[in-house]
């Protein structure tokens, strides 16, 4: 197993691999090995972001599209338009409190049931390992039609145990949010569990009994040794979620009906698609992927230097 | 395979099963809602007294998703994309991993950078400039144009996923096969391939699922012809939010979960060690 091999080898003896110079270093073999990455990425990511932007800057709808009319140049008139509109501070800030509270729960969830797993005996931790297993293999499309038959009003059984008779979930604005969230945790809280038991796994087990032995207490062995030797492993579940939850689509899209009660429950990439494909708005839609763009950019930033404070080379 | 082993008392350990147990039942009871659904006759799902049983399962439901238009076709459509994904990705970004850990060269930690801002970009945000790039590529409505987008979104990740594996490979070994006389290919594909193959499984389950899950380019780009559909857009007939047909939805939503399913057990003890060993390094 590498977990184990992982720990019996002398720590550092992976990083001197990428430090030393290499004697074969100096051809282009590896430009060759990239070249495939490099042609897919720059005509499918990279070419489509640069369209993006140009699109944002053009007038663009369904009159462009079809080829009826000129396409005229813009500037920063979407964006003008998108920073004076009010529904669009209203998603911002929802995507933003949203996505925080699916992070904060997934990661709480996650590392929590990551320790009990190591507490408990093979026969549980296998149950639980597979239960979590078939959560985060679920679609989002299914997982989400699931969830919203398990709290449907009329046939779910969640209303029926708490004896909430014909209360709908997804009617008022923060119950439809609370709705979706509990999806989300629940389809993203396996990765961060079996990738930070990964990580404590590999933790050597006399350190952890040194500290025991000096009297010190779960929570304490838990903060004083376990994340600080997990920080690298915490800092990677944590960027990962930021990304995914932030980016949340399917759920929305399908639990909320394609945002809620008048948009009550709209999301920034809802948002985004529903102005270019429904109101044929396809520059607003744009402007608003190039906002999103850039906060996650930002985010990668404090990522990259948290990574660098760490002594962590790339 | 052995946990750190700590100093557990025994009711502690025993508490802590228990709510290990407890807490399985719940995340799994969502799925086993699904298949209960699935197999329920129609006049059980649709009452006020939901039961966690049923005394008559019944296939209604599934007769009639599989009656729906060609749903075996949409099924293997789905597995064609998924598959076909999963593999070129799978190759391409184990040749770029070897690239950026096993050789220094200028602009380097550039480029691992991209990889990594890369992944931010909002897959859905694209959708509007890659209608137009398939368009002019004469892609829409063929599975290339659900192919393609889900390569290149899935590269990013499973390259900066793949090189914790590859970096795990010891030097020695590539110094002592070059002195051996092998080329850099026969390194390359028999002997870096098989030693990093276990992490290629674990990075090819990210790639699958957004692969297999994806509803929004299928919605997108596959606009007139049906033949070429996947599976989401068929379970999204029998999902209409006023009145959703709940035991078609269910019954279609357990025939795409299953695969999924599957690919996760087989590939289950590989995921766990694999992912420890990919962020470790």
């Amino acid at each position: 197993m590498r977990g184990v091999r992982g720990w019996s080898r002398p720590r550092g003896g992976s990083r001197r691999s990428t430090t030393a110079p290499r004697p074969w270093g100096r051809t282009s073999t590896p430009w060759l090995y990239l070249a495939p990455a490099l042609v897919v990425l720059g005509g499918l990511l990279v070419y489509p972001v640069y369209q993006l932007g140009l699109i944002s800057f053009f007038q663009y709808t369904q009159a462009q599209v079809s080829g009826g009319e000129p396409t005229t140049f813009e500037g920063f008139g979407n964006y003008a338009e998108l920073f004076g509109d009010e529904q669009f501070w209203q998603v911002l800030l929802a995507t933003v409190l949203f996505a925080a509270a699916c992070v904060v729960s997934t990661l709480a969830v996650g590392c929590a049931l990551a320790v009990l797993l190591t507490r408990v005996r093979a026969l549980p931790r296998l149950v639980l390992m597979l239960a979590a297993l078939g959560a985060w293999a679920t679609p989002a499309v299914t997982g989400s039609t699931v969830w919203l038959l398990l709290f449907d009003p009329d046939f779910g059984p969640v209303n029926r145990i708490l004896g909430l008779g014909d209360h709908s979930w997804t009617y008022g604005r923060y119950s439809a949010f609370f709705l979706v969230l509990l999806e989300v945790v629940w389809c993203s809280f396996p990765f961060v569990m079996v990738t930070v038991y990964a990580g404590i796994r590999a933790v050597p087990g006399e350190v952890l009994e040194a500290a025991a032995l000096d009297g010190a207490s779960q929570w304490r062995i838990w903060r004083s040794v376990l994340a600080p030797m997990l920080r690298p492993i915490l800092t990677v579940v944590t960027i990962q979620s930021v990304i995914w939850d932030f980016k949340v689509f399917t759920q929305i899209y399908v639990m909320t009906n394609g945002g809620g009660i008048a948009g009550q429950n709209l999301v920034l990439n809802v948002y985004a698609y529903q102005q270019a494909f429904a109101s044929s708005k396809y520059s607003l839609g744009s402007a608003i992927g190039v906002v999103m763009l850039l906060l996650l950019l930002a985010a990668t930033l404090v990522y990259l230097r948290l990574l660098r404070r760490q002594g962590e080379e790339l | 395979m052995n946990p750190p082993r700590l100093r557990v008392q025994r009711p502690w350990r025993l508490a802590a099963e228990a709510s290990a147990l407890l807490i399985a039942v719940v995340v799994a009871f969502p799925l086993y809602w699904m298949v209960l659904s699935a197999f329920k006759p129609a006049g059980e799902i649709e009452s006020s007294e939901p039961r966690p049983w049923t005394l008559a399962p019944s296939l209604d439901s599934f007769r009639r998703v599989f009656g729906q238009q060609e749903f075996g076709r949409y099924f293997v459509n789905s597995l064609v994309v998924a598959c076909t994904v999963v593999i070129v990705s799978a190759l391409i970004a184990f040749l770029a991993a070897t690239a950026v850990t096993r050789f220094r060269f200028r602009f380097r930690t550039t480029l691992l950078i991209m990889f990594l801002v890369a992944q931010m970009v909002p897959v859905e945000a694209l959708t509007i400039p890659l209608f137009f790039l398939m368009r002019d590529f004469g892609q829409l409505n063929t599975l290339g144009a659900l192919i393609l987008p889900h390569i290149a979104f899935s590269l990013p990740f499973a390259i900066w996923m793949l090189r914790g594996f590859v970096k795990a490979v010891p030097e020695a070994l590539e110094e002592a096969a070059y002195i051996d006389g092998a080329s850099r290919a026969r390194f390359l594909w028999q002997i870096l391939f098989p030693l990093v193959f276990p992490g290629l499984v674990a990075t090819s389950v990210f790639s699958f699922i957004s692969a297999w899950n994806d509803f929004l380019f299928a919605k997108s780009f596959i606009i007139s012809d049906t033949s070429q559909s996947t599976l989401p857009m068929a379970l999204l007939v029998f999902y209409k939010p006023d009145d959703p047909d709940w035991g078609g939805v269910m019954a279609a939503s357990t025939v795409m979960t299953i695969p999924v399913l599957i690919f996760f057990v087989l590939v289950q003890r590989r995921l766990v060690s694999g992912l420890g060993g990919a962020v470790k390094d």
